[in-house]
């Protein structure tokens, strides 16, 4: 049969400022087959794709539908050739259910009729099997449910062209499997479906093709039967490199922070953190695991000193002294005062960890700008430690004074975690640091986590790659709507088993609590 | 007594209940206008200027005086409306600074144009007063007040407040000022429905100037106090929680605390209380009350409560 | 396959891209070519509707500020007493507390330190009164600075608005002790005689060096001192400053407790050096005006004393030029806010620049 073209791409052009996103891209894609788009963090993949779903306007190039030349000026363009994008940080109104986020921007001509849309919306999912109710609204609705909306929002408007931003990032190994049937049982439906990902097994298992974007151009598009995972990375990166993440034996581990029994409500009233225990040990990887939102920024806050807590105790063994110190609801100040040197590497870099808007120097600054009596400010120090980072950790920037958020996303991370690791820490605490790095920047923070390690730190690393976990960590403690659910040794367990327990139901993770904490369990003090 | 105090009140609250309406438009397209008071003024110039120039030019017609009158000051008001959206939303420019600027514009425009509004000693626009006034003209009692404006205000209350909540439209600009990427990935012209909200919520806050001073004030001095009034309104956005049907309320509550300086006092029973009361303190209820509920609202703190998640930010597709 | 079309195509004129950080010369052109811009429009405005030519205007403008010694003085007062409320403002700015309420916190220090006047005058040094009218306005103007802080700081409540409502609350205060204070019920207080600051040359000059020194004063604050590091941290991002352990609540307080002093300040220099007695109008407006200092100014102490030049400059010279042709006093506000229109919109050449596709293409 002949395969009909659903969407062409010729010349396509785009650049920010100097940065040159996209250039010169072609791309094909045939009605029919799931086309993915593989590529590192920060090769143009979403840019070329926000151009086609009409976010972005191209600075050159030519776009063709069905064999027709096209103007995509606007999203409404694009679903007026019936394009529609599923973008990876989702695009809902959390104020609205999900019929009213479904049928927004829609002007059919009918009356406007919310009872109308909640029977199509339920028409759409018994077609596809999703399961969904289209009265809730998108705040009360969790990560896949909100997915859910933003791919029926797609299909509701009749696209034939659908595009997926990563949309496994946030997903469960299983939830990831349900998605990708819809997918399939979509292409056997004559939909043509580009999926972007930087997964190189979802690539193999779910994809008819795949197209490899590098520095913002098109290296090639190869059939998937015909390749596999090296070969992809060579394209991807340009060179041959080794996908192994070192995990050296730690030496001599010690407990150095130990959480009994923690708990905590958010200001809805939602309880947050459910009995957490665990311990994190020196010398030792303790990785965390979880759906996002399971409850791993404020576990990271209230031993970091943000969060205040309903009962439990944070103890910090303190090297130097053996002494021990309850770090439960003492401010920053308060623990670093107590002598504690804990480090921590936010998820939200720009928005926390650092100032967007300050340079490199008056960043290094935010952690030592207090010491001393002086009422003013010494910018001497910070000034040394931000040329020792700029030159030790190869950060590209024109100089120590350029505002943070100029530099790129692997930068932005060398410096903060510079900074933090720069107060020779005991306690290293880092949610996410490779998020949205390309390869080799991730590889670099993998090696000053090792580095830390090495000298003895306790890291606690809370990672949403399942493969990086189990590859660099020594210990991995799983989370599941503020629970731990299990406490599995990295070095014998597999990722489904830490995806099933991912979404494990919490009456059976009692027992798992039990055996590891049973002998710390009498110090509670609630 | 009572009832007279009543009827003032809600005279009076007409006024910010255009004000608080318009801004409710604006402020769910995501605009928090600082410019209303001077769009006010500048509404109520628009309209007296249109009078006075039919008036000295032989039109006694009352509907057309109306018709003319409201309409000029609408139009008025939204050209500032337009002004504020080309610079906020085109320009991208800080949206206090550009509402500030609009409210020294504003004034000192009514101000001008007032000043030049007469002929000798009479001012013309004044004449219009009883077709304003329309059906009570002839009363001697408040109800004079409640002219085709006080009638017109609450009939625009309830059809925005239908509008935003109960239709397409509606749905389409409060996603705007929820979260403009998401309406802009749905397909809505986000740049269109942020400078239409604008101006037809400008047009209609204008409309509240030239009510006050054809309906409640009726002198030649009336002008001066639209700006304080313009405040009040902005503040009663709040108040109601961004529903135009709950400001019809909330707004006859300000008009009765704005004049309760002049009423309270001959209200209470014996003499001591009522010199006690006279003073020119009873004139900050309104501004007390208000800041009681800004107080009250912010510790409650409901999610059903919040302002629109867009306030006050400049939307650009491109921003990376 | 496909087929190009392009001359079908109808593509979009013109797009926006965010600009890389220019270089300061050309910022600074990009804004004094909207001043000339908008001036050159203003002209135009008095040409067409008081008849007015543009040559005319600029030299009655010119002359209305520099005309004479007593308006060049004039001139500097009035810059200096803007100035000092621009600088009490900033702080709050610069951590994004929108502080509108200067108006109000003038305003009650005016009226503390009149009250000082009345109950001591004559009863003390003038010395000693001096120093307790500048203890009680900078005391008065914290208070009415602080008390929406605390509220901010507590539950989040809305500062515009309150700030906005605490400036009427001031009023209605002056009025209602404008009435206990005049028995006769005209409700205007005359000049008083005690608490007057020193001539020094003349009445202006040690209020000049007063405002000079807190100019400079406030520089140093904001860009050398912890307290100003945090001001700006909190101001950038309130999740930073709790991540390194910033007290944001004590910041925001203090803050506030330093903007409102120094309105305590402008208030006291109104009524000590100046006016000598309060009325509802006391701060005269300048309360906004100030805020649109020291926005245009980038929060920038010293840049200021440009930006309050050009307002002072246009707000004195339209005066002459409304003086001269016999129009509404209120003609400088539109004048003002004409300018103000033109430089806040420039500000979007100085991030952004536009993109002409047809120009690109046939570049090409």
């Amino acid at each position: 049969m002949e395969r009909s073209v659903a969407l062409e791409l010729r010349g396509v052009t785009k650049t920010f400022g100097k940065v040159i996103a996209n250039n010169n891209v072609d791309l094909t894609v045939y009605a029919g087959e799931i086309l993915s788009i593989l590529g590192e963090n920060g090769c143009g993949k979403t840019t070329l794709m926000n151009m086609i779903s009409g976010i972005y306007f191209p600075d050159r190039g030519h776009m063709f539908v069905k064999g027709e030349e096209v103007v995509i000026r606007s999203p409404k363009d694009a679903f007026d050739h019936k394009i529609g994008m599923i973008h990876q940080h989702f695009k809902l109104v959390d104020v609205f259910s999900a019929s009213e986020n479904i049928v927004l921007g829609i002007d059919d001509g009918n009356k406007y009729s919310l009872k109308d849309v909640n029977n199509r919306v339920l028409e759409i999912s018994e077609r596809y099997g999703f399961n969904i109710d289209p009265k809730k609204k998108i705040y009360e609705m969790s990560v896949s449910e909100k997915q859910t909306v933003e791919i029926i929002k797609v299909l509701y408007r009749g696209a034939d062209i659908l595009i997926l931003d990563e949309p496994t990032a946030v997903l469960t190994p299983q939830e990831t499997e349900r998605l990708f049937n819809v997918l399939r049982r979509m292409r056997d439906d004559g939909k043509a479906i580009i999926i972007i990902t930087h997964k190189l097994h979802e690539v193999l298992s779910v994809s008819d093709r795949v197209a490899v974007l590098r520095r913002g151009e098109h290296i090639a598009t190869v059939e998937t039967a015909g390749t596999n995972e090296s070969e992809l990375t060579e394209m991807m990166v340009g060179k041959k490199i080794s996908l192994n993440i070192e995990r050296p034996e730690p030496k001599e581990p010690k407990d150095r922070l130990i959480v009994k029994n923690v708990n905590c409500t958010n200001s809805d009233g939602i309880k947050i953190l459910d009995n957490i225990s665990f311990t994190a040990r020196s010398g030792e990887i303790l990785g965390i695991a979880g759906i996002a939102g399971s409850g791993q920024r404020e576990l990271l806050e209230s031993i970091a000193g943000l969060q205040h807590l309903d009962s439990g105790e944070i103890m910090y063994h303190n090297p130097k002294n053996d002494e021990e110190v309850n770090l439960r609801d003492r401010t920053p100040l308060q623990i670093r005062d107590l002598g504690v040197r804990l480090s921590f590497v936010p998820e939200d870099r720009l928005g926390m960890g650092l100032v967007g808007n300050m340079d490199i120097i008056d960043n290094m600054m935010l952690r030592s700008y207090k010491k001393g009596h002086s009422m003013f400010l010494n910018r001497k120090a910070p000034k040394n430690l931000a040329k020792e980072i700029i030159e030790s950790l190869e950060i590209a920037t024109p100089n120590a004074t350029t505002p943070v958020r100029r530099l790129s996303g692997g930068n932005v991370q060398k410096v903060l975690v510079g900074r933090e690791i720069a107060s020779a820490p005991s306690v290293l605490m880092a949610a996410y640091p490779v998020r949205g790095l390309d390869i080799g920047s991730s590889y670099t923070i993998y090696k000053l986590l090792n580095e830390q390690k090495a000298r003895g730190v306790a890291v606690i690393f809370v990672g949403e790659d399942l493969d990086v976990l189990v590859e660099l960590c020594d210990k991995i403690i799983v989370l599941a709507s503020g629970k731990v659910t299990g406490i599995v040794d990295a070095r014998t367990t597999t990722k489904e088993e830490i995806g099933l327990l991912m979404t494990k139901s919490t009456s059976v993770s009692e027992d798992a609590l039990k055996t590891e904490n049973s002998a710390k369990e009498d110090g509670c003090n609630g | 007594m009572i009832f007279d105090y009543i009827l003032n009140a809600i005279a009076l609250g007409m006024t910010f209940l255009y004000g608080s309406t318009g801004e409710i438009i604006t402020e769910k397209a995501g605009h928090l206008n600082l410019g209303i008071p001077g769009v006010m003024c500048v509404g109520a110039a628009g309209g007296c200027a249109a009078l006075h120039y039919m008036i000295v030019g032989g039109v006694t017609n009352g509907v057309l005086l109306v018709v003319i009158g409201i309409l000029a000051a609408f139009l008025a008001a939204a050209l500032m409306g337009l002004i504020f959206s080309f610079l906020a939303v085109t320009l991208h420019a800080n949206q206090n600074v550009t509402g500030l600027a609009m409210t020294t514009f504003g004034v000192g425009l009514m101000k001008y144009i007032m000043f030049g509004l007469k002929e000798g000693t009479s001012i013309p626009y004044l004449k219009a007063l009883d077709a304003f006034r329309f059906p009570f003209s002839s009363s001697n009692s408040a109800l004079k007040y409640c002219g085709v404006m006080v009638f017109l205000a609450i009939i625009i209350a309830l059809v925005v407040s239908f509008v935003l909540f109960k239709t397409r439209v509606g749905l389409h600009l409060r996603a705007v000022g929820e979260n403009p990427a998401t309406a802009d990935a749905a397909g809505i012209n986000v740049t269109l429905y942020k400078y239409v909200a604008t101006c037809v919520g400008c047009g209609i806050a204008g409309l509240g100037g030239l009510c006050y001073i054809m309906d409640y004030s009726g002198s030649r001095e009336g002008y001066l106090s639209i700006e304080a009034l313009g405040w009040l309104a902005v503040a009663l956005v709040i108040f109601a929680l961004w529903r135009p049907h709950i400001s019809i309320l909330g707004s006859v509550i300000f008009g009765a605390l704005f004049i309760a300086g002049s009423f309270i006092p001959t209200l209470l029973p014996f003499k001591i209380l009522q010199t006690m009361a006279a003073a020119p303190l009873l004139k900050m209820l309104p501004y007390v009350v208000t800041i009681i509920v800004l107080i009250v609202t912010s510790i409650r703190d409901k999610k059903e409560n919040y302002p629109p998640a867009g306030l006050g930010l400049n939307y650009y597709r491109e921003e990376r | 396959m496909a087929k190009v079309k392009t001359e079908k195509v109808h593509e979009p004129l013109f797009h926006i891209v965010k600009r890389d950080r220019m270089p300061l010369w050309q910022s600074i052109s990009i804004r004094l070519g909207s001043i000339v811009c908008a001036l050159a429009f203003c002209a135009l405005i008095c040409y067409i509707v008081i008849d007015v030519k543009p040559a005319e205007f600029f030299e009655t403008m010119f002359d209305g500020v520099f005309g004479s010694e007593r308006r060049i003085w004039k001139m500097i007062k009035d810059l200096a007493v803007l100035l000092c409320i621009s600088l009490a403002v900033t702080p709050a700015f610069k951590m994004r507390f929108w502080n509108i309420g200067a108006e109000g916190q003038v305003l009650m220090s005016c009226l503390a330190s009149v009250a000082c006047v009345i109950y001591f005058g004559g009863k003390m040094s003038n010395w000693m009164l001096l120093v307790c009218m500048a203890l009680a306005s900078v005391i008065m103007g914290a208070i009415w600075a602080v008390i929406p802080a605390v509220f901010k700081a507590k539950w989040d409540t809305n500062e515009t608005l309150f700030t906005l409502m605490m400036n009427y609350v001031a009023t209605s205060l002056v009025s209602f002790f404008l009435i206990v204070w005049v028995p006769s019920g005209s409700s205007t207080l005359g000049e008083l005689d005690y608490g007057h600051l020193p001539n020094i040359y003349n009445r202006y000059l040690v209020l000049v060096l007063v405002v000079a020194a807190i100019t400079v004063a406030m520089y140093i604050y904001l860009n050398y001192c912890k307290h100003g590091y945090e001001i700006s941290v909190v101001g950038e991002s309130q999740k930073t400053a709790c991540y390194i352990g910033i007290n944001v609540k004590k910041v925001v307080i203090r803050t506030l407790i330093v903007s409102g002093a120094l309105c305590g300040i402008a208030g006291f220099l109104i009524v000590s050096a100046l006016d000598h007695s309060v009325t509802t109008a006391s701060a005269g407006g300048q309360g906004f005006t100030a805020i649109m200092v020291s926005w245009l100014a980038k929060f920038n102490p010293i840049i200021m004393v440009a930006t309050s030049f050009l307002i002072v400059f246009l707000q004195q010279g339209v005066n002459q030029v409304a003086t001269d042709c016999n129009i509404s006093n209120a003609f400088p506000n539109i004048i003002v806010g004409i300018i103000l229109f033109f430089v806040i919109g420039c500000e979007f050449f100085i991030n952004y620049k536009i993109m002409f596709r047809g120009k690109e293409a046939s570049k090409k």
